[in-house]
């Protein structure tokens, strides 16, 4: 985990009383909380209780209702977007093509160059840069590990994962959290949504309980279960 | 990266994974091939009858045959949510506004020139106007159906049952630019008028409607 000092730095992210709405469902109900730059910050909570949707707007995908994100200074999301990754809990990836391919292909839409970046990225989550098959034929596992490569294809500073642990084998899971810590102490903000907090209880360095569409709790420790 | 770079690499994109999966231009061929079949021995016209409804059985064909690969388009980037993906990235939206309509415009150009010698044969067919104005013709009536049909495609994606609502969307803003390839290809199979009009009005409705598109489509993309 990072020292103190980090969490004393001018925060990366205000959210100021943001509601979601989807018809009369509010999925977010006046949430509004501030995030320092540099840490690994775990979300948690029961299903529905607003992880994704709040990940969905700070990723820019999802409007507010009202209330405000303002992220490295700006509420324009837009303008900031090649500083974000964003990894979703489907794939976002291309059934039809290699894991390869896919990083190419989302690689000059950030415009970088150069095979060796997408080579390097998909070794460096575990995965065989040079396999031929389509994704489609990749393992749960497997397309959830090429999914965190185009997260973190373009070196973001800010990475917003939505259950990156899900469908990953322990030890693969330990190696994603692994280089998600090492990410942090390389100056990346990261926000992890998961249901398997244990797999960040000696990673993060805040754990963030969300219920019902709010920030309940903000806690360093993982909570047990009946303290939450 | 230029508009241009982003586009290709779009288009290159979305032509291998028709490549690979062939999904829009099977489904396009097969109903094409039936609409010739059934109508040509449900008619059975002579020659100069063929003239003068060729002109509207090809665009009929063509454009519901085109509202198959038009669904794909978007049925793809849906899947596994790859669109959200792009919406995330700095790139575009033009882009890959351009990329769909330009992918579009091949599968249902690749479509028309598979057809077109069936539709010669099964109908008879030989022009009596200056046939190589068929070329433009087929060019802008092409982009006219697939520059409004790609745009609301987009539009309907996300709505719950958008294989009819495309249609629902598309045949009646495409009704100008119908009559225009209907009548220009008559003219032009019949050699009683001239078609120059109709070509004219296609390029202007293309030239229209594809600066409308290019406005609205970073609406339509960021839409929820």
């Amino acid at each position: 985990m990072t020292d103190q000092s980090s969490a004393a730095a001018a925060p990366i992210i205000i959210i100021t009383d943001l509601v979601k709405q989807f018809g009369r469902f509010a999925a977010l109900r006046g949430v509004s909380a501030e995030f320092a730059p540099r840490r690994m910050y775990a979300i948690l909570g029961d299903n529905g209780a607003g992880k994704t949707t709040l990940l969905r707007v700070l990723a820019g995908l999802s409007r507010p209702t009202r209330g405000s994100v303002s992220m490295l200074g700006t509420t324009d999301l837009r303008a900031i977007c090649r500083h974000v990754g964003y990894m979703a809990h489907p794939s976002l990836l291309y059934d039809e093509l290699s894991g390869t391919e896919n990083l190419r292909y989302f690689a000059r839409l950030y415009e970088i160059e150069g095979r060796q970046r997408c080579a390097s990225v998909i070794s460096a989550v575990g995965v065989d840069p040079l396999l031929p098959r389509p994704i489609a034929q990749y393992s749960q596992g497997m397309r959830q590990k090429i999914s965190l490569a185009r997260a973190i294809l373009h070196d973001p500073q800010v990475l917003l994962l939505d259950e990156p642990f899900s469908n990953v084998d322990v030890h693969s899971a330990r190696d994603i959290g692994a280089r998600l810590a090492q990410m942090r102490d390389a100056g990346k903000t990261i926000f992890v949504v998961t249901h398997q907090s244990s797999l960040l209880e000696s990673l993060a360095d805040e754990f963030v309980w969300m219920q019902a569409g709010q920030i309940v709790t903000r806690t360093p420790h993982l909570l047990p279960v009946e303290a939450r | 990266m230029s508009l241009a770079g982003i586009t290709g690499a779009t288009l290159a994109k979305d032509l291998r994974l028709e490549w690979r999966s062939k999904d829009a231009i099977n489904a396009m061929l097969f109903f094409a091939l039936l609409v010739v079949v059934v109508f040509s021995f449900s008619f059975d016209p002579n020659a100069e009858e063929s003239r003068q409804i060729a002109g509207g059985l090809i665009w009929v064909a063509f454009l519901f045959a085109s509202v198959v690969a038009l669904n794909q388009t978007w049925a793809r980037e849906l899947r596994n949510q790859a669109l959200d993906a792009y919406r995330v990235s700095p790139a575009p939206a033009n882009a890959l506004f351009l990329a769909k309509t330009v992918g579009n415009f091949i599968f249902v150009g690749v479509l028309e020139v598979l057809m077109t010698p069936l539709f010669i044969v099964f109908y008879k067919l030989r022009a009596l106007g200056p046939a190589w104005q068929l070329i433009p013709v087929a060019i802008l009536g092409t982009w006219a159906l697939v520059v409004n049909g790609t745009f609301f495609a987009a539009m309907s994606i996300r709505t719950r049952s958008r294989e009819i609502m495309l249609p629902l969307l598309l045949f009646p803003i495409s009704i100008p630019a119908i009559l225009a390839m209907v009548n220009a290809t008559t003219a032009i199979l019949t050699g009683e008028l001239s078609s120059r009009f109709w070509i004219v009005l296609l390029a202007t409705y293309d030239v229209v409607f594809t600066i409308a598109c290019l406005l609205l489509f970073e609406m339509v993309l960021h839409a929820e």
